[in-house]
C-alpha cells in the first residue's frame, strides 16, 4: 500500500481581532490506497477545516501551514490557485454534508455533472454525458438518463447526495473527502449511502477520508480512525484497536456515549462527557481535555501533552501511561 | 406554466379594467370636459350646447362605457388641442419614449450590474464604498436637478451633447443617463447583496470544489442565481422610467409621451392624458407579468414544478 494523502503537522490559524485562533493544530495522518480513514470529533473540533485546509477551500482569512502535505507524492503547498484547481475535482473530490444546498439551484444535475468532466478531461459534451450516466447508475439512480434534465429540488435529499457523489467520481479521483455525508440524511439513507461509499471505494481502490461525529458509521466503514479534540488528534488506530482497546480519557468517554444492544441496561443512563471544547486560542500550555477529563491531574495542566506513538498509526495523547488507560476503561465499563 | 400565465393575464386584465375606470372618473372630476373644449372665452351657453353635443350630459357610467367600447377598437378618440386621433399621436411619440427607457435602463444595468459584482467580491473595500457612495448619491439627487446639472455641464460649458430635441442619437445620451442614473443603486445593491450571499453558498463552494475556473465559479454559478432578482426589478423599473419619462422628457424637450403627457395635463386635454395613463398602466402589467415570467424563466424551481 502507498499513501495518496500524507499530512504533517498541519495547522490552521485564524487572525482575529481578539487574538489569533488555531482551530487546527499541528495535526498528521495519512490516508492509503484503498483504504479509509475516519476523522472523528464532535462539533467545534476542527475536522471540516482539516478537510476545506486539504482542498485550499478554507475562508479566506484563514491560514493554512504544514511540514508536509502530499497529494500522491505531489506537494499541495507548493501549488498556487491555479495548479490547485487543477487537482480538486480531478485528483482529489468533496462530498458535502448538505446535499440540500450544495447543489447549484440554476442548473439540471446533467449540467453539473457534465462541467466537471469537462473542465479536467479533453472530452466531448457527449461523452461528458455517457460518463454523468454511467456514474448515476453506479451510484444506484434509475432511469439515469431522464434525471439529467432535472434540476436538485426535483430530488430528495438521498439522491442528491447520490449525485453528489456521482459528481466527485467523475474525473476518477484518487482521494476522497467526505465531510459528514450522512448527517442531513435520514437514517436508513445513511445506510445506503455509506454502503455505496464503500462499495465503490473497494471497487475503485480509492482514498477515503471521512470526517465524521458518529462513531456508529465508524466501526462500519472505517480502516483507520483518528480521533480529534480541540484542534488535535487525541488518539489514532485501527478501527479495531480503537474501539476495543480506547486509551485517551476522551475516546474512552465517546465511546461511553453508545448504547450497546444486549450489553446496556433498559433504563440506565448513557454516558455523556461533562462540560465545552476550551476556546482555541494562542498555544496550548496544557492537556485540553484536562479540565473535562475524570483523571485530571495537577501534571495534566502544567504543560502541554504530546503525542505518543505506541506502534506505526498507534498513538495517543495522554500522561497516563498505557496499562492505567486500559485499566481506566475496564473499571468505567464494569461500573 | 400555461395555467400560471393564464391566470396571470387574467388578473392583468382586471388591473386594466379598474386602472381605466379611475382615471376615466379622476380626469372627469378634475376637469370639465366641456370647458376644456369650449376655451376660456365661452359663454355658458356655448359650453351647455357643447355638453349636449358631445354627450357630456349622460351618466359617467354610461360615457365611461362608450369611451371603454371604443378603446377597446383601438379608438381613443380625438385631442381637444390638436383635433387629430389620440391613437395617432401615441403611435407617433412612443418610440421616442422606448428609446429613451431602453437606454436609461441599458445604461443603468451596465453601470451597476459591475460595480454591484465587484463590490460583493472585496465588501468594505474602497471600491464597495465607492459604490455605495454613488448610490447614496443617486438616490439623494432629484432627477431633475441631475439633468440641469448635466445639461450646464455637458451641454452649456463642455458644448459636447445638445441639450434639447430629438433629432440624432446625442440627443439621446443626457435624458438616458438621467433617468437611468436613478434607478441604479437600487440595482447595484441588489446585485451587491444577492453575490455576497450566493458566493457564501454551499453550491458556490460545490463549484469551487470541482476545481472550476474562478471565472466560471462567479459568472456561471454565482451572477446567475445572483440577478434574478435583478431582472424582476428591472422590469418594474422600466415602468417607473416610462413614468419618469414625464419630467425627463419635458426638461430635454423630448418629443415622447412623456412631454406629450405634460402638454396634455397643462391644457386640459382629457382624452389624451386618459389614453397616457392607460398605456403607461397597460406598460406596468405588461412589465410586471413579464418580470413574473423571466423570473420563472430564470430560477427553475418556479419553473419546474
Amino acid at each position: 500500500m502507498s499513501a495518496i494523502l500524507e499530512v504533517e503537522n498541519l495547522r490552521v490559524e485564524i487572525p482575529l481581532a481578539t487574538g489569533t485562533l488555531v482551530p487546527v493544530r499541528g495535526i498528521s495522518f495519512s490516508v492509503q490506497r484503498g483504504e479509509t480513514l475516519c476523522i472523528v470529533g464532535e462539533s467545534g473540533c476542527g475536522k471540516s477545516l482539516t478537510s476545506l485546509s486539504i482542498m485550499n477551500l478554507l475562508p479566506k482569512r484563514a491560514k493554512r501551514t504544514a511540514n508536509r502535505l502530499l497529494l500522491g507524492g505531489a506537494d499541495l503547498q507548493g501549488m498556487d490557485e491555479r495548479a490547485m484547481s487543477d487537482v480538486r475535482g480531478n485528483r482529489m473530490a468533496m462530498i458535502f454534508q448538505e446535499p440540500m444546498t450544495s447543489l447549484n439551484p440554476a442548473y439540471t444535475i446533467g449540467n453539473q455533472l457534465e462541467e466537471a468532466f469537462l473542465r479536467h478531461r479533453k472530452a466531448s459534451r457527449r461523452e461528458a454525458r455517457e460518463r454523468a450516466v454511467f456514474l448515476l447508475e453506479k451510484v444506484g439512480i434509475s432511469a439515469a438518463a431522464s434525471r439529467l434534465g432535472q434540476y436538485p429540488h426535483q430530488l430528495s435529499g438521498g439522491l442528491r447526495q447520490r449525485v453528489m457523489i456521482a459528481m466527485a467520481l467523475m474525473c476518477g479521483p484518487e482521494l476522497i473527502i467526505a465531510d459528514e455525508p450522512t448527517t442531513a440524511l435520514d437514517v436508513t439513507i445513511q445506510a445506503q449511502i455509506l454502503h455505496l461509499l464503500a462499495t465503490l471505494q473497494r471497487e475503485l481502490q480509492m482514498g477515503v477520508m471521512l470526517i465524521t461525529h458518529d462513531l456508529g458509521i465508524v466501526a462500519r466503514v472505517a480502516d483507520r480512525v483518528a480521533v480529534m479534540y480541540a484542534g488535535e488528534i487525541v488518539e489514532s488506530g485501527t478501527v479495531h484497536e480503537v474501539f476495543s482497546r480506547p486509551l485517551h480519557p476522551y475516546t474512552q468517554g465517546l465511546l461511553r456515549c453508545i448504547p450497546v444492544p444486549g450489553k446496556t441496561r433498559r433504563g440506565s443512563h448513557l454516558g455523556s462527557i461533562p462540560g465545552v471544547v476550551p476556546a482555541l486560542f494562542g498555544e496550548p500550555t496544557q492537556c485540553n481535555f484536562a479540565n473535562r477529563c475524570e483523571y485530571a491531574t495537577p501534571a495534566c495542566t502544567a504543560a502541554p501533552v504530546p503525542l505518543t506513538p505506541l506502534s506505526e498509526g498507534r498513538a495517543y495523547r495522554c500522561i497516563l501511561p498505557v496499562e492505567t488507560c486500559i485499566a481506566n476503561q475496564a473499571r468505567a465499563v464494569a461500573a | 406554466m400555461l395555467a400560471y400565465s393564464l391566470k396571470r393575464l387574467l388578473l392583468a386584465a382586471l388591473v386594466v379594467l379598474t386602472v381605466s375606470g379611475i382615471t376615466f372618473i379622476m380626469t372627469n372630476a378634475a376637469i370639465d370636459p366641456a370647458k376644456a373644449i369650449a376655451g376660456a372665452n365661452a359663454t355658458i351657453e356655448d359650453i351647455e350646447a357643447l355638453r349636449r353635443s358631445f354627450g357630456f350630459d349622460r351618466p359617467l357610467v354610461i360615457q365611461y362605457l362608450d369611451w371603454l367600447g371604443n378603446a377597446l377598437t383601438g379608438n381613443f378618440g380625438e385631442s381637444y388641442r390638436l383635433r387629430t386621433p389620440v391613437a395617432e399621436l401615441l403611435l407617433d411619440r412612443l418610440p421616442v419614449t422606448m428609446t429613451l427607457g431602453g437606454c436609461a435602463l441599458l445604461f443603468a444595468l451596465s453601470l451597476s450590474i459591475p460595480l454591484g459584482v465587484v463590490a460583493a467580491l472585496k465588501p468594505n473595500s474602497p471600491v464597495d464604498r465607492l459604490a455605495l457612495s454613488l448610490s447614496v448619491l443617486g438616490q439623494a439627487l432629484p432627477t431633475f436637478w441631475f439633468a440641469l446639472m448635466m445639461i450646464i455641464l455637458f451641454g452649456i460649458v463642455l458644448r459636447w451633447l445638445p441639450i434639447s430635441g430629438s433629432g440624432s442619437w446625442a440627443h439621446f445620451v443626457m435624458p438616458s443617463i438621467a433617468l437611468g442614473y436613478y434607478a441604479t443603486p437600487a440595482f447595484m445593491r441588489l446585485t451587491r447583496a444577492g453575490m455576497i450571499e450566493v458566493l457564501a453558498s454551499d453550491y458556490i463552494r460545490t463549484a469551487r470544489a470541482k476545481g472550476l475556473r474562478p471565472a466560471t465559479v462567479l459568472f456561471k454559478h454565482a451572477l446567475r442565481n445572483a440577478v434574478i432578482p435583478v431582472v424582476s426589478l428591472a422590469a418594474v423599473q422600466f415602468g417607473f422610467m416610462l413614468g419618469g419619462s414625464v419630467v425627463i422628457e419635458t426638461i430635454f424637450a423630448l418629443h415622447g409621451v412623456g412631454f406629450l403627457a405634460w402638454e396634455s395635463i397643462s391644457r386640459s386635454d382629457i382624452p389624451v392624458v386618459q389614453a397616457i395613463v392607460l398605456l403607461i398602466s397597460l406598460f406596468y402589467i405588461f412589465l410586471t407579468l413579464l418580470a413574473d415570467l423571466l423570473n420563472a424563466y430564470l430560477d427553475p424551481r418556479i419553473r419546474v414544478g
